[in-house]
């Protein structure tokens, strides 16, 4: 293992590397650009022996992968924002398929206006499309989810893609030290491509035939079922990844300061770094807080959530993204899955922010999050929603 | 000895495909079959063939079927030839098989990048000329003067888009015309095609009862007026040059050629046309003539 210092981008670019992908195909856009360009680079300079597939849109971008990828390869992409977009009628035929594949999601908002700064609109508009969709706090995460996804993905209890996702420039962009684990030990955990079947012309297959509503409906049961699966091989692979590389997260979401709190607080993403320094500036003031961190939005870690929650006076969920006319969709989502275990859920409140790029520090984390306790403390009843906004 | 065509083309397409009568479309699969038994990998966007394959867990080709998104076929193609040549698998045969708005329309961008890109497969648009699938709309490959859904009244007002110039203007190593009513000569090009590596264009005719609304029995008989008439020009482009394929020979001499009129009465979708129409499309088939000699 040797440390480096590495971008968001060059961390997904290298762990793409590191799990020997055979085909790349992908379409630039800001900020995910220079995940494309280092991929080029390295196949170009013969320290990746793949293919690189220069397509003409994001839409052929996807399409190209899975073609790959269904033909044996051990495919990857990455994309942005509008291409995420562009290409939403693969992302759902690629998990439909269960064909193993992997993409980096380096999120920006969606426009108009044109914005190239990071929020979670785009990553959040896949979330019906069936695939594994984790999201990284920092870089040396980024490489570890990216090089796991490719292990996840490839897990015969599981067989769909996955997506990593990463705030654009916040994480693409900026450098830290990223420990690389060594190439000999990756090859020996990841071992060869593996997938539900493969159309390379050995056997006559098909694929996609039109099919009945009941027979549908199954494959579409399967795929639910196979999301239940997903969350333990998602905790395996990352205990197993810890053991060999010396990194473990906690599996679907990590807990941060958590055992003793009465106040837990739920994010995803790079903020969650600064969300971390609040709670520990609060800590030092007396206030029981802690963090839980979404890792893994698909599938959702509804027992872990409820678990972290129950005991809780008061839940904060901080979404960046929002879900027009409604809230923000992690809130969403986890009242919703929390009512699997319980009736009852905490005090919550939806806190909206970030959107567009707007910076959130971790003073105002600290400030939200004293308005919300000194309410409950003093018996009053916080609002459920709110849209945090400055300037 | 190599058995005749008629007798390769058995078993390609099974029993219980869910095309129409007189469907053309099981015509041009079964040349394909042929040629290239199960060593094939078919990439299939959305279109009548989406149908034609029949309901899972059959199947109505006996080779590899990939079912894809409509734009798609030539980026999907690429993927798998990519992933094919990476692992050093040589023996099978990978061919995009879409329709003419697969191609000429929503799938006009992913095919010139492929194109571009001198991706290794074979594109087939087998061209009915309008979207059946969907009930008979208008293409950018709909002949000027015919009715469709989408053209209901005073039929459609624009000439058929030229895709294998186009693809000729890309510059890649092969691209042909066809007919489903000469498949010995599709059979050639597709084993020329099969030669070459990079990318290969064929552009299928393929006359539709129902869309064109004429008698299921006659679907070769119109397929082949069409190049008697001249309206469908027969040639390969490879190594710089034209090259007018055999069927198609006799009617670069304008006087063999049977009169226009006579292709198109057979044909519902053209019931309404006028006189002066049917000018109109005598001189666009000239002028495509003209612009064969000149390539030749
Ligand atoms: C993105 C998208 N838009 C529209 C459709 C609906 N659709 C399916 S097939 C088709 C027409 C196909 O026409 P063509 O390619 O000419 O093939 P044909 O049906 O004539 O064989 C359309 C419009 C679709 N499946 N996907
Ligand atoms: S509509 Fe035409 S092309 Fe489509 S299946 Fe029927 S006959 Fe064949
Ligand atoms: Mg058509």
């Amino acid at each position: 293992m040797a440390i480096q210092v590495l971008t968001g981008n060059y961390s997904v670019a290298l762990a793409a590397k590191l799990a020997r992908v055979d085909v790349v195909a992908a379409y630039p856009i800001t900020p995910q650009t220079s995940i494309v360009e280092k991929l080029s680079e390295y196949i170009e300079k013969g320290e990746l022996d793949a293919k690189m597939i220069r397509v003409e849109s994001e839409h052929s971008a996807l399409a190209a992968t899975f073609g790959a990828a269904l033909a044996g390869a051990r495919a990857f992409t990455a994309t942005s924002s509008h291409g995420l977009l562009y290409m939403h009628e693969w992302v759902h035929w690629v998990s439909r398929a269960r064909v193993p594949v992997v993409m980096a999601i380096v999120t920006r908002t969606i426009g108009t206006p044109w914005n190239i700064w990071p929020d979670h609109g785009d990553f959040m508009d896949q979330r019906d499309a069936g695939w594994i969709m984790s999201f990284g706090m920092d870089n040396q995460e980024i490489l570890d989810l990216t090089l796991q996804a490719f292990k996840i993905s490839e897990d015969p209890r599981v067989y769909l893609p996955v997506m990593v996702g990463l705030e654009g420039f916040i994480l693409g962009h900026t450098s830290m030290p990223v420990d690389v684990p060594d190439q000999k030990l990756v090859d020996e955990w990841l071992g060869p491509r593996r997938q539900g079947y493969v159309i390379d012309g050995s056997e006559p297959l098909a694929l996609g035939n039109l099919a009945w509503p009941e027979d549908t409906e199954e494959f579409f049961m399967d795929i639910q079922e196979s999301m239940e699966e997903a969350k333990k091989v998602i905790k395996e692979v990352d205990k197993e990844y810890g053991r060999i590389f010396g990194r473990e997260y906690g599996g679907l979401i990590e807990y941060y300061r958590c055992s003793d709190a009465k106040y837990i607080m739920v994010s995803m993403g790079a903020w969650s770094g600064d969300l971390k320094e609040a709670i520990n500036l609060l800590r030092d003031n007396g206030y029981p807080v802690g963090l839980a961190r979404i890792r893994y939005f698909r599938p959702f870690p509804d027992k872990e959530i409820y678990e972290v929650i129950r005991g809780a006076k008061g839940v904060i969920v901080f979404d960046r993204a929002i879900s027009f006319g409604s809230m923000g969709p992690l809130f969403m989502d986890l009242v919703a899955n929390t009512l699997k275990h319980t009736r009852r859920i905490s005090v919550i409140q939806n806190i909206v922010a970030g959107i567009g790029g707007v910076n959130i520090t971790y003073t105002d984390f600290t400030g939200l999050i004293k308005d919300f306790i000194s309410i409950i403390e003093s018996g009053g009843e916080p609002p459920v929603f709110k849209w945090y906004h400055r300037r | 000895m190599v058995e005749p065509l008629h007798i390769r083309m058995r078993n390609t397409i099974m029993s219980g495909d869910a095309a129409c009568p007189g469907c053309p479309i099981p015509l041009g699969l079964k040349v394909v079959g042929a040629v290239f038994g199960n060593k094939v990998i078919l990439v299939i966007p959305a279109c009548c063939t989406s149908v034609v394959m029949g309901a899972w867990p059959g199947n109505g080709f006996n080779g590899s079927v990939i079912h894809v998104a409509f734009a798609s076929a030539a980026a999907v193609a690429s993927g798998i030839a990519e992933a094919l040549e990476k692992r050093g698998i040589r023996d099978t045969q990978v061919i995009a098989w879409a329709g003419d708005g697969g191609t000429a329309d929503i799938g006009m961008a992913s095919l010139s990048g492929a194109a571009e890109r001198n991706e290794n497969f074979i594109y087939i648009m087998y061209d009915n000329e309008a979207y059946m699938n969907t009930g008979i709309q208008r293409s950018s490959s709909t002949p000027y003067g015919a009715w469709t859904t989408t053209t209901p009244v005073i039929g459609k007002r624009e000439h058929k888009k030229d895709v294998a110039r186009i693809m000729i203007a890309h510059g890649v190593p092969y691209v042909a015309t066809a007919s489903i009513a000469y498949p010995h000569d599709f059979e050639a090009k597709l084993r020329r095609a099969a030669k070459i590596r990079g990318f290969k264009f064929i552009h299928l005719h393929a006359p539709c009862p129902v869309g064109w609304r004429f008698d299921p029995g006659l679907t070769i008989k119109v397929a082949k007026l069409a190049v008697e008439t001249g309206m469908w020009i027969l040639y390969e482009y490879y190594e710089g040059r034209l090259r007018l394929s055999g069927p198609s020979r006799p009617y670069i001499d304008e006087s063999k050629r049977k009169l226009i009129i006579e292709y198109l009465k057979l044909q519902g979708r053209f019931r309404r046309i006028t006189d002066k129409e049917v000018l109109e499309i005598e001189t666009y088939v000239k002028q495509a003539w003209d612009w064969v000699k000149k390539h030749m």
